[in-house]
């Protein structure tokens, strides 16, 4: 178990920067997730660290080791690719084993890791098994088994569950959680699905282009995203955006969007003139389907374009005069294509974005 | 009555265009097969009736077999042939993959010219380099040995070039799962990577050592004593200035497809997987 650190570092294909100065201190044993779209530069960061990839300048350290030429089977990782990797020549027991063989270690000795290895995942009836006989989820756990039987200082995990249907996926993630909490090992993730990395994660990375949006817990990343980026790609479905001019109107704020429109928001004096980008999430507009008579919150008129049931709740796409917003429902009233419908929301749930920077304003 | 209407049935079911591909291989058939009959049955035949047109021989006889293990130096011959086609074979397994293996995974300075310079060798035709073959062999002292005989089949730039089209099929995850597993590079290549390309690699074997089997110009080139001839050279060696009987040049020619023959047998569905995954003609 270690902690690893990444100083100043960068990554340069040609004139492609893929990661710019990527700085972050990955506690022991933390479980550290990086997210964001593709070609944001997460994979060639975790490459970077497992020494697949040469780093163009800044310094990585494994358990206060700098390890930047150093090669990979010294670096005392083990990595879980998204393709598995498996060797399909050989048996369940010989992909497991086939790490700590290199290590020429006594014959008993690997014999017992393996078992204890596959016995942990769940393998032990898959030994004698090849690969191509094996179910996508089993196929993972081998994987996993090949990396955990190296008893590492630093678990890598590149997409490891993006190739398993959303039930295995889910199954899977438990799994992973269950494992963490058993060895205890410092794990990095990669994944552009932001729910693997909402339930796996101690901190979220997120990144863009190469560099750091916003590193935090779930819970600081969902409700206090540093930037509109972080907002949209956090959260599903994704947040709402509006854009507009906050001014002072009639004695109350309003945001005048771009169209014209206006939305009046309650108590909200600073950044008034400020070009703004209003958010909030789906879950955050709290859908009525008559207009209280007595208005505290902020509300905005909509009808109902698509309904998406989800059997505990509602996804409700609507038009409105500022564009298209989602929110969700859970009400039992049943919600018609083309009704008028109202979203009300609270001061606190809406976040407020430079409409240049993107970056949080409030 | 049922049996014969659905014969009926069944030939009315058969398409010209079939009858016609059925009568063109057919015809196919007998042009290979007629050859290879002559050349069985004239090793049969004693030497008064060779020019006789019929299949089976008049006299049938055992003599061209005996005469051909007792008075030439036939058996010589053939351990020379299977000595120079395994070893030229086991050469270009090793080495042509070895070098497909590194320019298919590996990135370093100069890899396309290396890759287009061995390419190129497959434009050169045999026949141009023998000249500058027998030079080499006269400088270093190779002429009249097994291994002025083998050198030029050591490594080719086909196997080579096969080779690394198929590594790069391999996907890169596994070299780098068992890089970071902690194997050396050569461990890598000989325990991960040449396991899943034995398809391409028996393709390679079969034709290359084929191809040495039924190899003649060189190995006529270097080669003076007749203990060194390989089969081919042997087989030419029976056809006199002024005479030449036939009937041991078939019997030998018999001879000496009987190994090519067990080899097509025993290795049939190698053959027929490597000529659809190289692309090969036989």
């Amino acid at each position: 178990m270690a902690e690893v650190l990444l100083e100043n570092i960068n990554k340069n294909f040609g004139k492609i920067k893929a990661v710019d100065d990527f700085c972050l201190q990955i506690m022991d044993k933390e479980f550290i997730v990086f997210v964001g779209p593709s070609g944001c530069g997460k994979s060639t960061t975790l490459r970077m660290i497992a020494g697949l990839e040469e780093i163009s300048s800044g310094n990585i350290s494994i358990d206060q080791r700098i390890v930047n030429n150093t090669h990979p089977k010294n670096r005392d990782i083990a990595m879980v690719f998204q393709n598995y990797a498996l060797y399909p020549h050989l048996s369940v027991r010989e992909n497991i084993s086939f790490g700590i063989r290199a290590q020429k270690l006594p014959k008993n000795e690997i014999t017992s890791r393996t078992l204890e290895a596959a016995k942990i995942l769940g393998l032990d009836e898959l030994l004698d098994r090849r690969p191509g006989e094996l179910s996508g989820g089993q196929k993972q756990r081998v994987a996993m088994g090949r990396a955990i039987v190296r008893k590492p200082k630093v678990f890598l995990f590149d997409e490891p569950l993006s190739n398993l249907d959303a039930k295995l996926r889910h199954k899977m993630r438990v799994e992973m959680k269950k494992l963490h909490q058993q060895v205890q090992t410092t794990t990095i993730y990669v994944t552009h699905d932001q729910v693997e990395a909402m339930t796996l994660a101690d901190r979220i990375v997120i990144m863009k282009d190469g560099k750091i949006e916003q590193v935090g817990s779930p819970d600081e990343v969902y409700h206090k995203p540093n930037s509109q980026f972080v907002a949209s790609f956090i959260g599903s479905p994704a947040m709402n955006f509006i854009s507009g001019t906050l001014e002072f109107l009639n004695n109350r704020n309003s945001l005048i969007c771009d169209g014209g429109e206006m939305i009046d928001l309650v108590d909200w004096p600073d950044l008034v003139g400020s070009k703004l980008t209003m958010g909030i999430r789906p879950e955050h507009m709290e859908l009525k389907t008559e207009k209280s008579s007595k208005v505290i919150n902020t509300v905005l008129d909509a009808k109902v374009s698509v309904l998406e049931p989800m059997g505990h709740e509602v996804i409700v796409t609507c038009d409105s005069n500022v564009g298209e917003v989602i929110g969700k429902y859970t009400g039992n009233t049943k919600l018609k294509v083309g009704q008028t419908i109202h979203f009300e929301f609270k001061k606190e749930n809406i976040h407020f974005f430079d409409e240049n920077s993107g970056k949080r304003v409030s | 009555m049922t049996d014969y209407a659905s014969r009926i049935a069944y030939l009315e079911r058969i398409k010209p265009t079939k009858i016609i591909i059925w009568t063109l291989l057919f015809l196919g058939g007998i042009v290979m097969v007629t050859p290879l009959a002559f050349m069985i049955s004239t090793s049969f035949k004693t030497g008064a009736d060779v020019f006789s047109l019929g299949i089976i021989p008049k006299n049938p006889t055992l003599e061209n077999y005996i005469y051909i293990w007792t008075e030439s130096q036939f058996s010589r011959w053939m351990l020379n042939s299977l000595w120079v086609a395994t070893f030229s074979t086991a050469s270009v397994v090793f080495f042509d993959s070895l070098v497909g293996y590194t320019l298919a995974k590996f990135t370093f300075r100069g890899q396309t010219i290396v890759f287009i310079a061995i390419l190129s060798t497959l434009m050169i035709p045999t026949e141009m380099l023998i000249i500058p073959w027998y030079m080499m062999s006269r400088e270093f002292g190779w002429i009249d040995t097994y291994w002025g005989i083998a050198f030029p089949g050591l490594m080719t730039g086909f196997g080579t070039f096969l080779m690394r089209q198929f590594f790069m099929g391999l996907p890169d995850e596994l070299i780098e799962a068992a890089r970071i597993d902690g194997w050396s590079e050569f461990a890598i290549w000989s325990r991960i990577a040449m396991p899943l390309v034995v398809p391409a690699l028996s393709a390679l074997a079969i034709f290359h050592f084929l191809g040495n089997w039924t190899a003649f110009i060189w190995p006529l080139i270097v080669t003076n004593s007749p203990e060194l001839y390989t089969i081919p050279v042997g087989l030419a060696s029976f056809n006199g200035e002024f005479q030449t009987d036939w009937e041991i040049v078939m019997t030998a020619s018999c001879l000496a497809t009987l190994p090519t023959l067990l080899v097509f047998l025993v290795l049939q569905k190698f053959i027929i997987r490597g000529v659809m995954l190289a692309g090969l003609k036989g």
